[in-house]
């Protein structure tokens, strides 16, 4: 443990214990060494030195974290399970045919113009994301009760639909599933509201624990908002079935539970668009309310172009009004308007029919590599007799599989095999190729039969 | 029809697969039942109430959004040579948290200095931004949660998103004399006060230059006695830098006043938007810089700035800066860029002079001497939110309340139009 000269303080006022637990819940991953104490005080710094001299360095992103290490790996046979971001056979990443028409006739389109778009984003884009994640004929969109914002990919829609929540929303905690996404947490309690768990994954059957997810959801007070992945939930991989989507529906609206939905992978899991949007659509079918973040960054490959949108399906068009009026107030002071680049490549594909069908086929292509990067996967473990039940790799939907593996077996994986993954034992299938299974599938055998 | 006949219609028409669930419906209301209409934003619903307007007399001196002498938004040439070279050759894969390390060095050349010995010594935290606004934010959200008890000072008037930025990063706001409604220009006695009385090691939100929305700075002279006066007091500067190159048309010349407090020795903040100078509004590129004593030490802030970044947007959006990092990086686009930002500041000290020339010739009663002694792309005219509002409903003119006017959005074509609509409505006060 780094032991650290502001970490134990005789003086500490209020505002600073409650930034060092603001801190240490926000820094709080599975290796709870890295975690410093920053030290607050009112009257440091101004003797010449700086004012945020004080500050102690913030430990790397787990996910972001893992690409960094790897770029640093001078291994020949290094591989990176890392960070979720499709690539080819080839370990290349792929830009979308269909992408790069979309760009072609932009650059090419001289009368188009840079200026701000309005805080709400690109308008043609908004509606036809609402289309793609609810269906062209949903009735929320047929009766004006949905407001979407295009945002800055996943992340800025979850937060910007979080500080929204926080202001407007008469409940301020938000359960989410466990295990997620490591940046949850932080982003809802950064905007505002505080964070609670669902259980979710069974680390005995690598499937879903459904009956503590039903428990847990069932106990949690009245308009809780709850955090639904909508298919391909990462870092499990472990989606519902969809009669379990139905009971989770009915005891949500029972229980006037808000339903807050990430979309990252819309298209992704199955290699249908429809499919993969069927949990939402159910809860828009009851008539109820609910927010969904979209984001374009793996579905469209647009990942560094920050594509996303919110969309909040309301009871009636006067409150949709409403609250688009009141997102604004949450986006103006955060960056004032979205960026144009992303959104209107999104907007130039999903409104060519046969731009939009080309893309539904690039879709599937990348799904069903990941598809078949899971079969080969798990026939290269049997075909070794690795011990253990491995056919949650082919149960699992999305880009990712959770392993199993420990932290510990994680760590030997990189040390010895020159693999990289997150610590809780996520790989991305996205970042395997035919040559490289074989390489992995030794290492996760070696990890299993050796005591670690 | 009421809502739950419509439902129970729709699902019996289109024979949905299961009976149409109407919990949602059972509790009688909608959640956001008592959400407010939120007030539109000063400045950005000018433009949406110019866009509603028919008249084909109309003129938009609203948003701060450079428009060439036909009243068209420009795409610069450098930028449209960057694009062609970026389409097609971009993976567009994740930036780093901290944004393009390429676009954020070029950046700091430009505030900093080319041969900045900070730049070379590494002593600059730096992230790519949401253009200024991302920046400004970026700050406020550090500021707040390493020194929470700091409060951060903001001059009267300001962009009006300024309050809101540090409100929602729930920093206490106070303000400073900035200012002068008599003299139209710098109430700088009263600023030197206000800097004077706070408590020391104060944060104090300063414009680098082009100030919004009165275009008064400070004279050179005057910046380096704030510089002392700072320096005295231990307070901390942060620059918002938006207009650089856009004020005098020289980038040099317009960071002025943050190398003075750099040779003052100052630890700065600064943020710097490309939304003007470069003409990419809606790509939302920009950077946030924290001066620091030491390498270590802005190794620790960025890694703090990054922290806060994560959670608002993972990390910054990529074209904007590859556009960017093209200019800067090819001496030659950056030559064709520099003339470019020349041409428009140019363009608007000509309008200024223009229109304060049509008003003298109008024989106004008024002073017009501060249309051209204040710089940028606004002038604050003096009128009030009366006649700002007889310019809009007579003239179809449209502009903030505050009497604000973007010269930018003033051509050859509209001045005299302008400026006779503006002598109507103040010639009798």
């Amino acid at each position: 443990m780094k032991t650290n000269q502001f970490s134990s303080s005789s003086s500490s006022s209020p505002s600073d214990r409650r930034i060092g637990a603001l801190l240490r819940h926000l820094t709080a991953e599975t290796d709870a060494d890295r975690v410093s104490s920053v030290f607050a005080s009112p009257t440091s710094g101004g003797t010449g030195g700086s004012v945020f001299a004080h500050l102690v360095q913030a430990p790397e992103d787990p996910i972001l974290g893992v690409t960094v290490a790897y770029n640093k790996d001078p291994s020949p046979i290094k591989l990176n399970l890392g960070v979720g971001a499709y690539r080819t056979e080839e370990g290349k990443p792929l830009v979308l045919n269909v992408v790069r028409k979309a760009e072609q006739q932009l650059v090419n389109d001289r009368s188009r113009i840079k200026e701000y778009l309005p805080i709400v984003g690109l308008g043609e884009f908004n509606k036809l994301s609402a289309k793609l994640i609810l269906g062209a004929d949903s009735p929320a969109i047929r009766e004006n009760r949905v407001t979407t914002v295009e945002c800055l990919s996943g992340t800025g829609s979850l937060r910007v639909g979080g500080e929204f929540l926080a202001r407007h929303y008469h409940q301020k905690t938000i359960y989410i599933p466990q295990p997620t996404w490591g940046n949850h947490p932080k982003i809802f309690t950064l905007a505002g509201l505080s964070v609670k768990t669902y259980r979710y994954y069974d680390p005995s059957t690598r499937g879903l624990n459904f009956q503590g997810l039903l428990e847990d959801l069932g106990a949690a007070p009245q308009g809780s908002i709850v955090l639904l992945h909508a298919c391909a939930h990462n870092p499990t991989g472990v989606d519902p079935t969809l009669e379990q989507w139905e009971q989770i529906r009915k005891l949500m609206r029972s229980k006037g539970l808000m339903p807050f939905f990430d979309s990252a992978y819309q298209g992704f899991a199955s290699g249908s668009l429809d499919t993969d949007a069927k949990p939402i659509r159910m809860f828009v079918a009851d008539g109820g309310e609910l927010l969904v973040a979209q984001s374009y960054a793996k579905n469209m490959g647009l990942y560094g172009e920050r594509v996303g949108a919110l969309s909040i399906v309301c009871k009636a068009a006067d409150v949709a009004g409403r609250v688009e009026s009141q997102l604004k107030l949450v986006i103006r002071p955060m960056y004032s308007n979205p960026p144009i680049h992303g959104a209107s490549i999104v907007a130039v594909i999903l409104r060519d029919r046969n731009l939009f069908n080309e893309w539904t086929l690039e879709l599937k292509a990348m799904a069903d590599r990941i598809i078949s990067m899971r079969k080969q996967l798990f026939e290269a473990l049997r075909s070794r007799g690795t011990p253990g039940d491995w056919t949650h790799i082919i149960k699992q939907i999305g880009m990712f599989t959770f392993t199993g593996l420990n932290p510990a077996q994680v760590a030997f994986m990189t040390k010895e095999y020159h693999i990289y993954m997150t610590s809780d034992g996520r790989i991305s299938m996205a970042g395997l190729s035919s040559k490289t299974v074989p390489h992995l599938a030794d290492a996760i055998h070696a990890v299993v039969t050796k005591a670690v | 029809m009421s809502m739950m006949a419509m439902t129970i219609r729709n699902s019996a028409s289109r024979g949905t697969m299961m009976s149409r669930q109407i919990y949602g419906l059972r509790s009688m209301s909608s959640w956001w039942k008592n959400v407010e209409p939120a007030p539109k934003d000063p400045i950005l619903g000018v433009t949406e109430a110019f866009l509603a307007d028919p008249s084909p007399d109309k003129v938009n001196v609203g948003v701060g959004a450079y428009r060439d002498d036909n009243g068209k938004p420009v795409v610069l040439d450098c930028v449209r040579e960057a694009e062609r070279r970026i389409a097609g050759t971009s993976f567009m894969e994740y930036l780093p948290m901290g944004g393009s390390v390429k676009m954020v060095d070029e950046t700091l050349k430009l505030a900093y200095g080319d041969n900045s010995e900070f730049i070379k010594d590494k002593r600059i935290a730096a992230v790519q931004s949401l253009s200024g606004t991302g920046a400004c934010r970026l700050f406020a959200d550090f500021q707040k949660r390493f020194r929470p008890d700091s409060q951060i000072y903001i001059p009267v008037p300001t962009w009006s998103n300024h309050h809101n930025i540090w409100r929602d990063a729930q920093v206490t706001q106070k303000t400073y004399h900035y200012y002068h409604p008599e003299t139209k220009g710098l109430d700088f006695s009263g600023l030197m006060d206000d800097v004077k009385n706070a408590p020391e090691g104060s944060f104090f939100l300063l414009h680098a230059c082009a100030h919004n929305p009165t275009g008064v700075d400070p004279t050179e002279e005057q910046w380096r006695e704030i510089s002392q006066l700072f320096k005295a007091k231990k307070h901390f500067a942060f620059f918002d830098m938006a207009y650089q190159g856009f004020a005098s048309g020289d980038p040099e010349r317009d960071a002025k006043s943050i190398r003075i407090f750099l040779e003052d020795g100052h630890h700065i903040g600064i943020s710097q938007s490309y939304a003007k100078n470069m003409g990419l509004y809606g790509q939302r590129v920009g950077c946030l810089s924290v001066l620091c004593e030491d390498e270590k030490q802005a190794v620790t802030v960025k890694s703090q700035l990054q922290q806060l970044a994560r959670p608002m947007y993972s990390n910054p959006p990529l074209h904007g800066a590859q556009i960017v990092s093209t200019i800067l990086g090819d001496p030659e686009l950056k030559s064709l860029w520099l003339k470019e930002v020349k041409v428009m500041a140019d363009r608007i000290i000509g309008m200024r002079t223009s229109l304060r020339e049509s008003l003298e010739k109008l024989g106004s009663p008024l002073s017009w001497e501060h249309v051209t002694k204040q710089i940028g792309m606004f002038c604050y005219s003096g009128m009030t939110p009366e006649q700002v509002d007889r310019l809009t409903s007579e003239y179809h003119i449209y502009m903030t309340r505050n009497g604000r006017i973007s010269m930018a959005g003033v051509t050859t074509g509209n001045v005299g139009y302008l400026a006779n609509a503006i002598h109507e409505v103040t010639k009798s006060s």
